[in-house]
């Protein structure tokens, strides 16, 4: 799987979660990350494998069976990862881009027009309404894609990953954003 | 357990009995060392005479690591490549003195450059300058497996060994299978005098070289013999010699195409295996050598070929760019033009998106600097140098205050040579931690030698852009390093240390420093908002 989103999202966090939940459920994995710079702000793209015989870290075109979007805008550059199968799980969310112009409609239509699989979630709005905390959409889409069988890591096996990595100090939250993803 | 590669090489350390270890952060090596400054306080309740520090730069952390190897100690020292560049001239004679414990030196390349200005660099050239004995791994299992087996050569023969990953083996989490291993304090180090070895004058130094030299010539053997390097047989006419990453991206693409080539995976990249590398290839008609960046391997193969098989084909670099990290489907296309398949392009459709560019954090006190620069001075009308840290960002929209960058500390020692040729205003910026690094000596430069930069030095009390490491000047200990000390002390007569907040006194600061005909400094100070 790939998931695209922005600097400061969380991303790293998710692909620590889903790998403890993926060594849980019995699979080889390997996941790829970025830090420094790209975490500033920017794009980011990071890739996750589980199964068995994995050996690269990286999806290949064509090849994710799931894209997660934290941020809508982004899942465009993601496209080229997807397949006809490809599931596309997106938060309904658009961040500016400072100095440029970005029509949020044009950008959700193109989504839609582009992909077959495609489940539009506002995350980050329900985590800010009922969490007060938007930073956790993330840990919810993960979590949702696991209740909704986008992937196979069980709810269980998810919900074990986030005690594991995750902080105590806030364990309580993120744990609240699994049970409302329900 | 699920290690990201630098944990595991923090681990391999652990398990080979690490006692000294010394770091600068750079992305893609910070983890290692703060995996460390994490556990040290665990580590010290078992063993009393580890140590651990971020030393102010990569020199001063790989000399450090040496003079602790000097008296038996077990060291490891953690950089980016452009670190080995600031170490590489202790790194050099270090190779001819030898260590007395052990040094591991673990350098990670960050191909692509995601994070790193200045260059894209192969920092495999150092093991050919410095006949430094080099493991490539491939994941974060080989991470801790050959940290380990470099501690193991490096005691063995008594000379330093570099472990060079990429970002894609650093930044790579998966499966580690470790071993248990017991953390005791080891003898207290003993220097015991020995002038002949550690003392690299002339004549003896040229004795050192030939000494170096066969020391390469053994190690030679016992790379030709070790599981490192390893062959996976297959069929064909057709093989394939690879390291690092691109030997991961070789394995899934066997699977996905369905094929059986024999492989021939390098852990050691130098010395090289020779006699490997000649049986693998005597037979072969072709053959693939898929590395990233530069055909060092190439070249390699090319004259063992010469002995052993001068009708091979070798393809590497005709079919893979020498630019940018190689991605699995980039090994397809060269495999299916060397096979003359079609290649099995996946269908797949691309978009374009906006790029959105890495920016200041909102709530970052470098705002307040660019702000009141901005009505202090007509930014078109002033010169702006740029140095290496979040304040790169500068360089990006909407800032775009930035006119030259290079490397560590380089703001300064550029802009004093600007400062000399030309009457143009110039401002110059360089971060705290960064002004510890390289920027003293610079600044000292522009004194003695007379030129009128306006230097403003971004003071957040961190080295926030490689994950808040702490940096000699903070956090401020009892008797901490105040960088308006250190430039007092190099007699700069203009010198104020501003809270960026206060905008009037900034502005009005700026405006009269870079009128004067002395280099001046302001300390813009303001921690960054991820410090407490």
């Amino acid at each position: 799987m790939v998931i695209v989103g922005t600097g400061g999202q969380g991303l790293i966090t998710l692909l620590q979660i889903i790998g403890q939940a993926a060594l849980i459920e019995g699979w080889e994995v390997r996941t790829s990350e970025l830090h420094g710079l790209s975490q500033r702000g920017g794009s980011v793209e990071v890739h996750a494998r589980f199964g068995e015989n994995i050996f690269s870290p990286l999806v290949l075109p064509g090849g994710a069976d799931l894209i997660l979007g934290l941020e809508a805008g982004e899942v465009l550059g993601a496209l080229t990862y997807g397949n006809p199968k490809t599931k596309f799980l997106v938060n309904k969310l658009i961040l500016p881009i400072p100095g440029t112009e970005i029509a949020e409609e044009k950008i959700l239509k193109l989504l839609k027009k582009s992909i077959k699989n495609l489940t539009l979630i506002e995350a980050t709005k329900i985590c800010e309404e009922k969490l007060k905390n938007p930073v956790v959409a993330g840990v919810y889409l993960l979590s949702f894609a696991s209740f909704k069988k986008f992937l196979p890591l069980s709810p269980q096996s998810v919900q074990k990953a986030i005690k594991k990595v995750i902080p105590e100090k806030y364990l309580e939250l993120n744990l609240k954003a699994f049970n409302l993803a329900k | 357990m699920v290690l990201l590669g630098n944990e595991a090489i923090a681990r391999g350390a652990l398990e080979a009995g690490v006692d000294f270890v010394s770091t600068y952060p750079g992305t893609p090596a910070s983890e290692i060392g703060d995996t460390f400054f994490k556990i040290k306080n665990q580590i010290l309740k078992f063993k009393k005479d580890f140590h651990f520090e971020y030393s102010t730069n990569e020199k001063v952390a790989l000399e450090a690591a040496l003079g602790a190897s000097f008296c038996g100690k077990k060291s490891l020292v953690a950089m980016k490549h452009f670190g080995l560049n600031v170490c590489s001239d202790a790194l050099i004679p270090a190779l001819y003195t030898g260590v007395r414990g052990a040094l591991v030196l673990v350098v990670a390349d960050d191909v692509s450059c995601f994070s790193s200005a200045q260059s894209e660099q192969n920092s495999r050239a150092f093991s050919y300058l410095a006949h430094l004995p080099t493991l490539e791994p491939s994941d974060p299992q080989e991470g801790k497996d050959f940290t380990k087996l470099a501690f193991e050569i490096s005691q063995k023969f008594k000379i330093p060994v570099m472990i060079r990953t990429t970002t894609r083996v650093s930044h790579q989490r998966s499966l580690v299978q470790t071993s248990a291993f017991k953390l005791q304090s080891s003898k207290k180090g003993i220097f015991i005098k020995d002038p002949h070895r550690l003392v690299t004058m002339p004549p003896r130094v040229l004795e050192m070289k030939r000494e170096l030299l066969s020391k390469i010539e053994k190690i030679k053997k016992f790379v030709d013999k070790s599981k490192a390097n390893r062959l996976e047989p297959g069929s064909g006419f057709l093989g394939v010699i690879t390291s690092g990453i691109c030997y991961l991206y070789l394995k899934e693409i066997q699977t996905e195409l369905n094929l059986n080539l024999p492989i021939l995976k390098l852990g050691f990249f130098y010395p090289r295996p020779e006699k490997k590398i000649k049986n693998f290839i005597k037979n072969l008609k072709k053959v693939l050598v898929a590395e990233e960046l530069e055909p060092y391997l190439e070249r390699e193969i090319k004259i063992l070929a010469k002995e052993s098989n001068p009708n091979l084909q070798i393809f590497g670099k005709n079919l893979l760019s020498q630019v940018g990290e190689l991605k699995p489907q980039d090994l397809i296309l060269a495999l299916s033009k060397v096979l003359q398949i079609s290649a099995i392009a996946p269908k797949c459709r691309t978009l374009k998106k906006k790029k959105r560019l890495p920016r200041l954090c909102p709530g970052c006190p470098y705002w307040l600097v660019f702000s009141a620069i901005k009505k202090a001075v007509d930014p078109k009308k002033v010169i702006f140098g740029g140095d290496i840290g979040c304040y790169m960002l500068f360089g990006l929209p909407p800032l775009k205050i930035q006119d030259f960058l290079s490397c560590m500390g380089s703001s300064v020692g550029i802009a004093h040579g600007i400062k000399k040729s030309t009457d143009q205003k110039l401002i110059t910026f360089i971060g705290d931690s960064t002004f510890f690094h390289a920027g003293i000596p610079a600044l000292i430069n522009t004194v003695f030698n007379q030129s009128n930069p306006l230097i403003i030095v971004l003071d957040n009390r961190t080295t926030a852009m490689t994950g808040h490491q702490p940096h000699p000047g903070a956090p401020i200990p009892a008797n901490g390093i105040k960088i308006e000390e250190i430039v007092k002390a190099c007699k700069v007569k203009n010198l104020k240390v501003i809270d960026p907040q206060n905008q009037k006194e900034m502005i009005l600061t700026i405006k009269e420093f870079i009128k004067k005909p002395e280099v001046s400094v302001i300390v813009a100070r303001h921690p960054c908002k991820f410090v407490k």
